[in-house]
């Protein structure tokens, strides 16, 4: 497996382990073969018309499955909560495009998977009842759209690295991490927060991502 | 230096573009299997982005060099009537896009090209809207080249890096437009998010070519693989 060597190792150890968490367990690129369609150059504006799952190594289906699976949670999340009316209405104009947004990136998902694309989750938002006005309540329904927002950028994020061998599908997955962070910026923002937590946002692992998510799917 | 890998399965053709930088100043942007020559640029005089992963950390150096001269530019000299809230954004931003520089130098070593000088002269550092569009500007073009740069690193740590940084210039983008058209579709609007909910993604020398007007440095990159 050819390594590239990375030039973070000159750098000071603190900043290192500051700046690149769990950098060996992140980042296992397994030797799997890519297939034919993996390199082919894909067109990603057409999307809607794209299937890149055939020949891809389980690593990137498995990773865009994670991704479908939060997305899922978030596109729901929103579309139960525009459905209401508890929304203060100065709010819903940004709650509207954070929603659409999660169900074009559930449609384009679900169109790069094709038939290997996993089902929908079962949600509750209420989390067993600890959430239980998440509908009526705008400030709960705040703190779980923050959550959700930050967890997605941390999430694409941890996963980068295990799309590093196909181009394509790396940059429509950055391209969508970053759409998730103005999301969380500007939910945060709504609820009177700092838009940030520092200069570096850090990412999560798989596991930390579920353990996060857990709470709010029906086993 | 790494050398190129001429197996990668990155989009590589053999075109090489020369765009304007800046005054008159030429930076060869090449996309090639190979390293060109420097076309008689002195050293002394320009800067070498560099290839393979360095050349990427050195262009978001470059990048990451602009925001934090201007955001310095703007806490310094604070435009009339900047609110409490701005005045906080406004500086945390500064010291974000300080920290991002800092860090890329550091991690580059002797590798980094050295520090650019700027131009703001078309910058009106008094008026609120012409320093947060110009401010919009620079944070759109961030997300839009690390996104971009992305697939061109080849090193996992280095990407990792490089997404620690992006989202938080995301953050940046979507507030100085909520600053500009406040509780409005505009923090992710339609000019900078496609049908998809995809951000934007740009190739090194397109976001070299809107940068440009900033920056006087002659700055080359006659070794970026991916420079379309």
């Amino acid at each position: 497996m050819n390594t590239s060597p990375s030039i973070l190792d000159q750098l000071d150890p603190d900043l290192v382990s500051h700046m690149v968490t769990n950098r060996r367990g992140l980042f296992s690129r397994a030797a799997t073969s890519i297939g034919a369609l993996a390199t082919a150059p894909l067109v990603l504006a057409s999307a809607s018309s794209t299937v890149f799952a055939k020949g891809l190594p389980k690593q990137i289906v498995d990773t865009l499955n994670f991704a479908l699976t939060l997305e899922y949670i978030e596109d729901a999340f929103y579309r139960t909560a525009l459905a209401k009316d508890f929304i203060p209405k100065e709010h819903r104009e940004v709650f509207h495009v954070i929603g659409q947004h999660e169900a074009e990136h559930v449609k384009f998902l679900k169109s790069a998977l094709g038939p290997v694309a996993v089902k929908p989750p079962k949600a509750d938002f209420t989390a067993g009842g600890k959430y239980a006005d998440v509908f009526s309540n705008f400030e709960t329904f705040l703190a779980l759209s923050q959550t959700f927002e930050d967890l997605g950028v941390a999430a694409y994020k941890g996963q980068a690295g295990n799309l590093i061998k196909n181009g394509d599908i790396l940059t429509a997955a950055l391209q969508i991490h970053s759409v998730e962070a103005r999301h969380a910026a500007a939910v945060r923002r709504i609820g009177g927060k700092k838009a940030w937590d520092s200069a570096f946002d850090e990412p999560k692992s798989k596991e930390e991502v579920l353990d996060a998510a857990k709470p709010f799917l029906k086993a | 230096m790494q050398t190129l890998n001429p197996s990668s399965s990155l989009p590589l053709t053999s075109r090489r573009n020369v765009l304007k930088w800046s005054g008159g100043a030429v930076a060869m942007l090449a996309l090639s299997g190979g390293i060109l020559p420097n076309f008689g640029i002195s050293s002394a005089l320009a800067a070498d982005l560099g290839s393979g992963d360095i050349g990427i950390l050195n262009y978001a150096y470059a990048l990451e060099q602009l925001e934090a001269a201007f955001y310095t530019n703007v806490v310094e000299s604070p435009y009339g009537q900047m609110t409490d809230d701005e005045k906080t954004i406004l500086t945390d931003i500064r010291d974000h896009e300080v920290a991002h520089r800092d860090f890329l130098k550091g991690a580059l070593g002797d590798k980094a090209i050295p520090s650019l000088e700027v131009d703001f002269s078309k910058v009106d550092f008094t008026n609120r809207e012409n320093v947060l569009k110009t401010a919009k500007t620079f944070e759109d073009l961030g997300v839009s080249a690390y996104n971009g740069a992305g697939r061109l690193l080849k090193n996992g740590d280095h990407l990792l890096a490089a997404g620690k940084i992006v989202s938080v210039e995301a953050r940046h983008a979507a507030t100085i437009r909520d600053l500009l058209q406040p509780n409005t579709a505009a923090f992710a609007g339609q000019d900078v998010v496609d049908k998809n909910g995809l951000d934007g993604a740009k190739p090194p020398a397109a976001v070299l070519k809107a940068a440009g007007p900033f920056i006087k440095t002659k700055v080359t990159a006659h070794s970026i693989v991916g420079m379309k």
